[in-house]
């Protein structure tokens, strides 16, 4: 390094006898994002499941509920913390109510579209074989449904961890703090390494839901878009 | 609900809607920022999914790139943008350039590939040269999914552009990046409003856009408004 002044310091992109001594800190930051980012899936899924239902279910109830989380889908991430922060302050309950809303679009529409495009005539033959109505939801819709589920746990998941990285304004942000980290101190390491660990984290996370989606619902060859 | 009163009183303040801090200047730096972006990613995207679709090639390509563009973290891609570039609005425009790219790239190659294909036959049948049928025949019947791209970017476009405020920006992303700093709720919430109904704003007159812009054949097959082919967010 050279001994110059302190102003002719250029700070490279990755400086790595840093990163060597600082691990800790990312791998907590990846562990705070996988958390954040898995409980607003889940809470996506648990919501989700029975709002569609319902909306499959009772016609009238499908538009306003899709255009109500439509217009929660819109509202910029940044602004629903802010007007959230008010009532609920800082920190993972603001975050996880933002983030599960915006989940819940994404998981309730494919699930929507997955039970419309059930065809008749399997629903007549099950119909036909004496089903209920809930056991034809539970073993006949639900099952052939679950591949556009796979497809928008997938979108929902990758959207999620882009999203966790503006937590970091309220307090949170998994990797999103050392992005924060390094705008504050103008310094690129944790910068460069959490935006890079963190778009790996989502890629990541696609492939694993593609292979768990080929195990656990082999009769799918559906993409997600 | 003094909270909600505050919040009506500085909208109410006439300080606050005049100077460089006021609404309608930030307005503009959201809008013109915001606008700019999505012009030139929808020069740079357009040609590329159009031509993808025209010619039904690299697929995969035209459709992953909205799984990429989904994982690329809006904030962390502003921050890097802005060691590289400095202050000034050249950051902002990049990052928000590479954000808008995708929806759009991926939802015209979308809608120039569902033209039937008994319709280009037609045409080719017609005696329509290539450019003729493209222009004249398949981007009309695409209009409604390249107009879905255009406005699912310039809604994330809008969005991200809040971010921008962090990196020195203007627009409105400045009362609520500046609210979180004073520890001024109010300011904070009423930029946060502000946001929300730019956003929403944005969504509503580009289906109205659409609307108008979807030929009069089509509009009578088809229900109102398209769906998108991606479901996209990034700020």
């Amino acid at each position: 390094m050279p001994s110059s002044a302190f102003l002719d310091y250029v700070d490279p992109w990755v400086n790595w006898t840093w990163l060597s001594t600082h691990v800790p800190l990312f791998t907590d930051a990846v562990l705070q994002h996988l958390t954040l980012t898995a409980i607003a899936v889940a809470g996506g899924l648990a919501l989700s499941l029975p709002l569609g239902i319902a909306a499959h279910r009772w016609r009238a109830l499908r538009n306003p509920l899709l255009g109500f989380f439509g217009v929660v889908y819109t509202i910029p991430s940044l602004a629903l913390f802010a007007l959230l922060v008010p009532y609920t302050g800082l920190g993972i309950v603001t975050a996880e109510i933002g983030l599960i809303g915006y989940t819940v679009l994404i998981l309730m529409r494919n699930l929507v579209v997955g039970l419309e495009s059930v065809p008749p005539a399997v629903l007549d033959a099950a119909d036909g074989m004496g089903y209920r109505p809930l056991a034809r939801l539970l073993f006949v819709e639900l099952p052939l449904a679950l591949p556009a589920m796979f497809a928008g746990v997938r979108i929902a998941t990758v959207t999620t961890i882009g999203l966790v990285t503006i937590t970091a304004l309220i307090g949170l942000g998994g990797l999103g703090q050392l992005i924060n980290k390094g705008l504050i101190e103008n310094f690129h390491t944790p910068l460069v390494v959490a935006t890079t660990l963190s778009i790996a984290l989502a890629l990541m996370a696609d492939l694993t839901l593609i292979g768990l989606q080929r195990v656990a619902v082999p009769w799918s060859r559906d993409t997600a878009s | 609900m003094t909270h909600l009163a505050n919040v009506v009183q500085w909208f109410a303040n006439p300080a606050h809607w005049s100077g460089p801090d006021g609404i309608p200047q930030r307005l503009v730096e959201h809008v013109q920022i915001s606008a700019e972006s999505v012009a030139i990613g929808a020069l740079i995207a357009l040609p590329i999914g159009i031509a993808l679709g025209h010619y039904g090639r690299f697929g995969n390509l035209a459709i992953n790139i909205s799984n990429v563009g989904r994982a690329l973290p809006s904030f962390g891609l502003l921050v890097i943008a802005f060691q590289v570039f400095g202050l000034g609005n050249l950051p902002i425009l990049v990052a928000l350039v590479a954000l808008a790219i995708p929806p759009m790239v991926t939802n015209s190659y979308v809608g120039l590939r569902e033209v039937d294909p008994d319709v280009r036959e037609a045409a080719r049948g017609m005696g329509y040269r290539e450019l003729t049928q493209l222009l004249r025949v398949e981007l009309p019947l695409a209009v409604p999914l390249v107009m879905a791209g255009i406005r699912t970017s310039a809604v994330q476009v809008v969005a991200t552009a809040t971010l921008a405020a962090l990196i020195a920006g203007g627009g409105f992303g400045r009362y609520v990046i500046d609210g979180f700093a004073q520890q001024d709720y109010t300011k904070l919430f009423a930029g946060a409003v502000l946001v929300a109904a730019l956003a929403m704003a944005t969504e509503l007159s580009l289906s109205g856009l659409e609307r108008l812009l979807v030929p009069r054949g089509i509009r009578l097959l088809q229900a109102p408004s398209a769906g998108r082919a991606t479901t996209f967010k990034t700020a």
